[in-house]
């Protein structure tokens, strides 16, 4: 085991960011046309950072699987983006935003990246406002706020229900300036499959494209991975059917540290799931907490006519329906953070008390905001989203409450990576949400939107310059080297060994296979002998896959079942390390729930002392167990104590 | 609930590509369209035949990555929908349904369903952004913006580029694409500056890609699953004539 050192600069916190900007390395203009860049991903933190690495001079080449860049999974981002602007004058500040995200994280982030956070939020939003998003505003002009789970006050800026997809158009806009420039390269419909590692530094890529099935290498004088993160290994997940978690397990299975890869966001308001063949979950946006009032039947016989479908939920009269949430947390009520509010809907669903045909629902009800507000003011609020879910449902929300239920929505575990944002392997950085680094072991709403582009604007840019000031020397490097050729055989031959098999099930067959071993063992709650079967049951499920998937047609050509077998793959290795880290994690935190600790009342039971550190796996070997590292979180200006939401 | 496919089937670009007509049963009404081609999709491998390639992402209606011709209809019959948001209650027991991919000589066939769509992309390099660079931002609130304008501006802003506006005009014309954004930055202060360099260099690509001209027959507003409405393509074309004269 090695005590990590995430190289924070040694000053009080508000004067770390600082001194670091005023401190780092620079590269100047010309040389920084000589720098070769490799951005994967093309979300809010990969558009943002290889437009903002193209402005300053770098060349640039940055990679997405879809055909456009537009299409990355930050566009469903529904709800909002939090900053400390205080327009409201309700008592915000960096630092308060700071103590709210970290508390919200249950104390398992650093301290340093989150004040950080907090502090370029303001800028994001100034940035964002001069690209020319849409977000909403009062009737004089300014910009309005609205207030999201974990938090007393209004600092959330929004685009109606469509904030990620306003703010990834306006990284997507200033990308497409960079390319009309030449200096970004646009690679779209590729698969980055594999890092290529040369004298110990990340010098370059291996990528399918797509549409030829052809294996490409690409090199750089540094590499910056920016894919989202691996919800996906859960099958049904509120994540786009192409997200992955691929390039995440290369760098990992090359020597990048895993961190805390257990802390996986359940998301309370989802649409329920109706049938088997069901393929993704749609999220609710998390703002419709402000104005929506979450509830389940009193009465245990009520539920069962529910169930049945023999009563509607408005025949239930007010003094018979639990509002839970502003029953069990009076202060912050309906806007607890989402995992308080998963597990409350998990206990009363697990009681009996779920509201539709399979017991898995509760309602979140907008009838006493449409009395006090008027139907047009929520329709202004929530259009699209009640929109949405009538189209899925067919019910209308209007007239009758949604239903919901929680749902995998996002990994705050991910890549291991110091204040620069740099993994263990030298030139390889990790930004958005495929680092761990801000969230600890929760997310707070509207805070994703905000790391993506404090990652990619304002944080990357500087510590990149920072590593490549030592690279200027580099020339750029051929592709016809040794270390290409083993990256490229790497990718072949687990792509040969794909169509070498008994051909006997799908892809999906086994995804959602891991799926539900996923969600039963290592999901909502956790105990260390459903873990340790989740181990076995991937262990076996995994050997299968490897015997009998059925990969059909040819290896290089366009293959959609190729592109899903290539990331089911990796899914099913990645899911036995969540279940490893989740057992090796004997406390509960944040979204981490493990049963055998939790408080008389039913909350989280962190354990500080044993801890409060960052898990940074080292890959030993497939069969072998990874070597835990930690990274020792601490805490100089809050005093840890246990969540209160009450 | 049983229906007869009959699907558009293409190898490639070149490839002069035909119907082929597939059987499916047992589908349930909660089942989403794209949901029915996986389950289609499962059966085609199981027999030993070559799965139908379809675009698809996020499946909530937002990516815009999807986008089927259903009988006849851009993301087929239901309004406000892309084709993920399209479920099969809205299909009859029995029915024969039609699905192609988006033509238009701008969008080539890749495979089966999957249409390239960077035109779009090269459309919006061509000036649809506002030229800011990180840092030079000013303060947020020092730029007003009357909220209906703001609202108008999000209005065409909602655009998601998926191409059912191409899809569904006669001509294959993108003036709904290139309008949204066109409108979204020139009804804001910050758009203003470069408004008439945009409008210039976005048409001449448009123009350049082989897209169609407008005829104002109002098919794309209607098959429009953001609901865009084509009172931007008029806004479009005075700033366009604004800027030439």
């Amino acid at each position: 085991m090695k005590i990590l050192d995430p190289k924070v600069p040694d000053v009080s916190i508000e004067k770390k960011w600082s001194t670091f900007k005023s401190s780092c390395k620079l590269v100047s203009p010309a040389n920084k046309e000589r720098l070769d860049i490799i951005v994967v991903g093309t979300g809010l933190a990969g558009a943002s950072a290889a437009a903002t690495l193209g402005e300053l001079g770098y060349n640039v080449k940055i990679f997405c699987y879809q055909d456009s860049p537009r299409r990355a999974h930050s566009i469903a981002a529904q709800g909002g983006i939090n900053a400390a602007k205080n327009y409201r004058n309700d008592g915000d500040s960096v630092y308060r935003l700071f103590l709210d995200t970290l508390k919200g994280g249950d104390y398992r982030s650093r301290e340093a990246n989150v004040y950080r956070l907090a502090e370029v939020s303001n800028a994001i939003i100034d940035q964002c406002v001069a690209q020319g998003i849409p977000f909403a505003r009062d009737y004089a002009g300014y910009l309005d706020t609205r207030s999201f789970g974990g938090a007393q006050l209004a600092r959330t800026f929004y685009a109606r229900g469509q904030t990620g997809q306003q703010l990834l158009l306006g990284a997507y806009g200033a990308l497409n300036r960079q390319i009309k420039e030449g200096k970004v390269k646009l690679y779209n419909r590729h698969d980055v499959l594999n890092i290529v590692i040369v004298n110990g530094r990340a010098r370059g890529v291996i990528a399918r494209d797509l549409v030829t099935g052809e294996i490409k290498r690409f090199s750089a004088h540094a590499v910056v991975l920016a894919t989202g993160g691996y919800g996906n290994v859960y099958y049904l997940s509120t994540n786009a059917k192409g997200s992955n978690g691929s390039l995440i397990w290369r760098a990992y299975k090359k020597g990048a540290y895993f961190g805390n890869p257990c802390f996986v966001q359940i998301h309370p308001t989802c649409i329920p799931l109706h049938g088997d063949f069901q393929s993704k979950l749609t999220l609710m946006s998390e703002s419709l907490r402000n104005d929506g009032r979450v509830w389940v039947p009193k009465n245990l016989e009520d539920a069962k006519k529910l169930q049945k479908g023999e009563i509607k939920a408005n025949d239930i009269p007010e003094e018979n329906r639990d509002y839970f949430l502003e029953r069990r947390y009076p202060s912050y009520g309906n806007l607890v953070p989402r995992d308080i509010a998963s597990r409350a809907v998990k206990e009363r669903c697990d009681a009996g008390y779920g509201v539709n045909s399979t017991g898995l629902a509760v309602f979140l009800d907008f009838a006493d905001s449409i009395k006090k507000l008027g139907k047009e003011t929520i329709e202004k609020r929530y259009g699209n989203l009640f929109q949405m879910y009538e189209k899925i449902t067919g019910d209308n929300p209007y007239e009758t409450p949604m239903m919901i239920y929680p749902a995998i929505h996002y990994t705050m575990g991910g890549l291991w990576v110091d204040y620069l944002l740099m993994t263990t392997v030298p030139g390889l950085f990790a930004i958005g949400e495929c680092n761990f680094s801000d969230h600890g072991a929760n997310r707070l709403g509207a805070s994703a939107l905000m790391q993506g582009l404090a990652d990619g604007y304002f944080i990357l840019p500087y510590t990149i310059g920072h590593y490549l000031a030592d690279m200027i020397k580099e020339k750029p490097l051929p592709t016809d080297i040794q270390e290409f050729d083993l990256a490229e055989k790497e990718v072949k031959e687990e792509i040969e060994r794909l169509f070498s098999t008994s051909k006997t099930e799908t892809v999906d067959y086994y995804h959602r296979k891991l799926g539900k071993i996923m969600w039963d063992y290592v999901g909502m709650s956790r105990t260390a002998e459903g873990l340790k079967k989740a181990i076995e049951l991937i262990k076996e499920l995994r050997s299968e896959f490897w015997k009998n998937v059925y990969v059909p047609e040819q290896p290089y050509t366009l293959n959609q079942e190729l592109e899903k077998a290539l990331r089911v793959a990796d899914f099913m290795e990645m899911g036995e390390l969540i279940a490893f880290d989740a057992l090796h994690r004997e406390e509960s935190c944040g979204g981490h729930f493990r049963e055998e600790y939790q408080t008389e009342e039913g909350e989280c039971l962190r354990n500080d002392e044993k801890f409060a550190y960052v898990a940074a796996w080292e890959y030993q070997g497939l069969d072998k167990e990874p070597i835990l590292n930690k990274d020792i979180l601490e805490f100089k200006e809050v005093k840890l104590v246990q969540r209160s939401y009450k | 609930m049983d229906f007869t496919l009959k699907i558009w089937r293409q190898n490639g670009p070149k490839d002069k590509g035909r119907f082929e007509t597939y059987e499916i049963e047992n589908i349930t009404p909660e089942t989403s369209f794209l949901e029915m081609l996986d389950i289609l999709n499962q059966k085609l491998i199981k027999e030993g035949k070559s799965p139908v390639a379809f675009d698809h992402d996020c499946r909530e209606g937002i990516c815009g990555m999807c986008g089927l011709y259903i009988n006849g209809r851009p993301h087929g019959p239901d309004d406000d929908i892309t084709t993920c948001q399209l479920f099969m209650r809205k299909f009859k027991d029995g029915d024969t349904i039609v699905v192609e991919p988006w033509r238009a000589k701008a969008f080539p066939i890749i495979k089966d369903l999957i249409v390239d769509r960077s035109a779009f992309d090269k459309i919006l390099q061509e000036g649809g952004y506002i030229s800011v660079c990180t840092g030079e931002a000013p303060e947020a609130n020092s730029i007003l913006i009357p909220p209906e304008v703001a609202e108008e501006a999000m209005d065409a802003a909602s655009c998601i580029g998926c191409g059912a506006c191409v899809a569904a005009c006669k001509n294959a014309s993108a003036m709904l694409f290139v309008a949204a954004k066109v409108s979204h930055l020139a009804l804001l202060p910050q758009g203003k500056i470069e408004a008439a360099k945009r409008v210039k260099a976005m048409i001449a690509k448009m123009d350049e890609l082989g897209f169609g001209s407008c005829t104002n027959t109002r098919a794309c507003e209607i098959e429009c699953p953001k609901n865009i409405s084509i009172s931007h393509i008029a806004r479009l074309n005075r700033e366009f004539l604004k800027a030439n004269f």
